[in-house]
């Protein structure tokens, strides 16, 4: 399909969401805004601005990458202004900034949390992913090991980490739909869905990494004018933005003080592991590792991005602040019936979309909501690619046909995977309407480290990991943290609908439980695999370790040998 | 994939590469320690001793010391970074494209 035809599709999608969202006829409960003509009309054209400026973005890197260097041509700034882009979803934007409006000082246990996992990266993995990935972070996992069962636990490990994680955008996103175009949550969801899977059918996969370029400049540029205007508005004291909103926020001086979300010792612990470590664990983010030209420009990536990120964190915690003080100040247009008690339009992951509209009127509604939506888009498209292709490339072609596969054949699975994710998003989008974003984000985070992470730490870092260590344990620690979610209060309670207090597992993340019992599984059964097998794995680590070194043997190092 | 296995040999027993192993893990071990015993006593402050994060900077103020903690864990996480790439770039670079063309000449 050539760019301009699928540019035209992907305007026509934009439009065709606004028109069906006006037609809608408005039924059932709950509170809808009224239609918002002149921030529709902003949000239109910057969604349409976001997604031209993409395609010419991709007809020029294409040229660029043949001239330059074949495969592997983005540059490690550029790559680290991408994987920035992968990782500050909408649930960190919006997440963050409504954690903070909600909870106050919990907020920035988010958003710490949330960077540290990336000096560990930095320190131990993203050299060593380059030099041994290609596809999917499978191929790192299953290096020296059988690729059939470890393929197979990587592919299942990804695919639920995925899905968690859509379904986080999928309520960001049909949040900010409701209000903006005053649908019906489920309607908004289900448009959003189709938007998504069009976008990722027709034509998100090939440009997305000039997509989250794009986006992520887009994001820091809207984010850093928003802090601004709060700031400017406390004269450039954070200790006068924090007066202010102790004195209106109903928490008082509690506000500064955490507990407003985490209110046990094991959460706080189990929360804080999964933040840290789940980071690396992540199956669209540690693809990004794979696009650069060597080890050298994965360590720059990783290293900018860290820098784009802390930064982003500092802004989404002064965005919640700003939202207490200027929402709370003036309740009336932002609030249900225009008192706070009502809670606010939309739900507490909205603040940060409502303090757009308190500081710049409709035009920066408009803005920022597109924004928001482009980057929920982006961060969507990155994440259904990295579903895709762990079951297109990882189960279907290598562990089902044992790579006897055409290509076309694996690009209709990969599409059909897509499709498949979107639906079950959807679904579980309408079923999570009112849980925090960040929230449901952490709680992907939580199998990610349970699962994903240990085994590729243990894989790349300790000689005597076994397949059989590497692929129990990391299923015992992938289906322990999904069991103990659906126990865990956000599952069992708020979703379900089960009585309050009533969750059988009461804390608020299973990593505690689950990345323990993964580690201690996967050293254990490597430790007492004694078949032929396993000393041929430990034997290899030796190879492994010189590749994972050197990047001598990687595909792109070829043309110097 | 000849050529590759005896390079892989000539690297195994190259003292310069175990020499660098040992030092870039030792370097990059040392500093994801340091950042994760940063924010694990962050962490475990938080869970059992929360009101020590609650307390005001200076008397009658909003920002207290969970604020000033958790952006001191921001910086350090930047600035470990920054210490990791500057020597890497500089430093182990070199000598792996040294050990590197040792082993493929």
């Amino acid at each position: 399909m050539s760019p301009s035809v699928r540019f035209l599709i992907l305007a026509a999608c934009a439009l065709a969401t606004a028109g069906a969202a006006l037609a809608m006829p408005s039924v059932g409960l709950g509170p809808r805004q009224p239609t918002n003509w002149s921030a529709i009309t902003t949000f239109i054209f910057f969604v349409g601005a976001t997604l031209w400026m993409t395609r010419l973005a991709t007809v020029r890197s294409r040229s660029s990458a043949d001239l330059y260097s074949p495969g592997g041509g983005i540059s490690g700034f550029q790559n680290g202004l991408a994987i920035a882009g992968d990782y500050m979803s909408a649930a960190s934007f919006l997440g963050i900034s409504g954690l903070v409006f909600v909870s106050g000082f919990d907020g920035l246990i988010f958003s710490v949390g949330w960077l540290v996992g990336w000096p560990v990266i930095t320190f131990l993995m993203a050299e060593r992913l380059r030099n041994l990935g290609k596809f999917t972070f499978a191929d790192v996992a299953a290096y020296r090991f059988a690729q059939r069962p470890v393929r197979t636990f990587a592919a299942v490990g990804s695919l639920v980490v995925v899905l968690f994680y859509l379904t986080a955008q999928m309520v960001g996103a049909g949040q900010l739909v409701k209000i903006l175009f005053g649908l019906e949550y489920a309607y908004a969801v289900i448009m959003v869905g189709i938007v998504m899977m069009m976008y990722v059918l027709l034509g998100g996969m090939t440009s997305t990494t000039w997509v989250m370029i794009n986006k992520a400049v887009f994001l820091l540029a809207g984010t850093t004018l928003m802090a601004l205007a709060v700031m400017f508005h406390v004269g450039f004291n954070p200790e006068a933005l924090f007066a202010r909103a102790s004195d209106l926020h109903v928490l008082k001086d509690a506000l500064m003080a955490p507990g407003g979300l985490i209110k046990d010792p094991v959460s706080a612990i189990s929360v804080g592991m999964a933040l840290m470590f789940g980071t690396a664990g992540l199956p669209h983010i540690l693809m990004r590792f794979f696009t650069v030209a060597n080890a050298r420009e994965a360590r720059k990536s990783v290293a900018w991005a860290t820098l784009w990120i802390g930064y982003f964190y500092v802004l989404t915690f002064i965005i919640g602040f700003g939202a207490i003080v200027s929402l709370i100040g003036n309740p009336g247009p932002y609030f249900v019936g225009g008192k706070v008690a009502g809670g606010l339009q939309g739900g507490a992951n909205m603040a940060a979309v409502h303090l757009a509209s308190a500081l710049g009127g409709d035009l920066f509604l408009g803005f920022i909501s597109a924004v928001a939506f482009t980057t929920i888009l982006a961060v969507v498209a990155g994440l259904t690619l990295s579903g895709a292709s762990a079951v297109s490339h990882d189960l279907y072609a290598t562990v089902w046909r044992k790579g006897n596969v055409r290509a076309s054949d694996e690009r209709r699975v990969s599409k059909l995977t897509a499709f498949s994710l979107g639906v079950v998003a959807v679904i579980l989008g309408i079923v999570f309407e009112h849980e925090n974003v960040a929230f449901l984000v952490m709680l992907a985070f939580s199998i990610a480290c349970s699962a994903n992470f240990p085994v590729l730490f243990m894989a790349v870092l300790w000689k005597d990991c076994t397949t059989r260590g590497a692929t129990v344990g990391g299923f015992l620690g992938l289906a322990t943290a999904v069991v103990l979610t659906l126990l865990s209060p956000v599952v069992w309670e708020s979703a379900l609908h089960n009585p309050v207090g009533s969750a059988p597992f009461p804390y608020a993340s299973p990593a505690i439980v689950s990345m323990p019992l993964a580690f201690v599984a996967i050293w254990l059964l490597s430790l007492l695999d004694r078949s032929p097998q396993a000393a041929r794995e430990r034997l290899l680590f030796q190879d492994q370790l010189i590749r994972s070194e050197t990047g001598i043997g990687h595909v792109a190092l070829r043309p110097h040998q | 994939m000849q050529k590759q296995a005896a390079s892989c040999g000539h690297i195994r027993e190259n003292p310069r590469f175990l020499a660098l192993v040992r030092k870039r893990n030792r370097f990059a071990f040392f500093l994801a320690a340091l950042i994760v015993m940063a924010y694990f006593s962050y962490i475990l402050v938080l869970a059992f001793s929360p009101k020590w994060l609650a307390l005001p900077l200076f008397d009658g103020m909003a920002t207290n010391t969970g604020v000033l903690f958790g952006l001191a864990i921001i910086v350090l996480t930047v600035v470990l970074t920054a210490i990791y790439v500057r020597r890497a770039n500089r430093e182990f670079d070199a000598e792996t494209t040294e050990i590197r063309r040792q082993a493929l000449k």
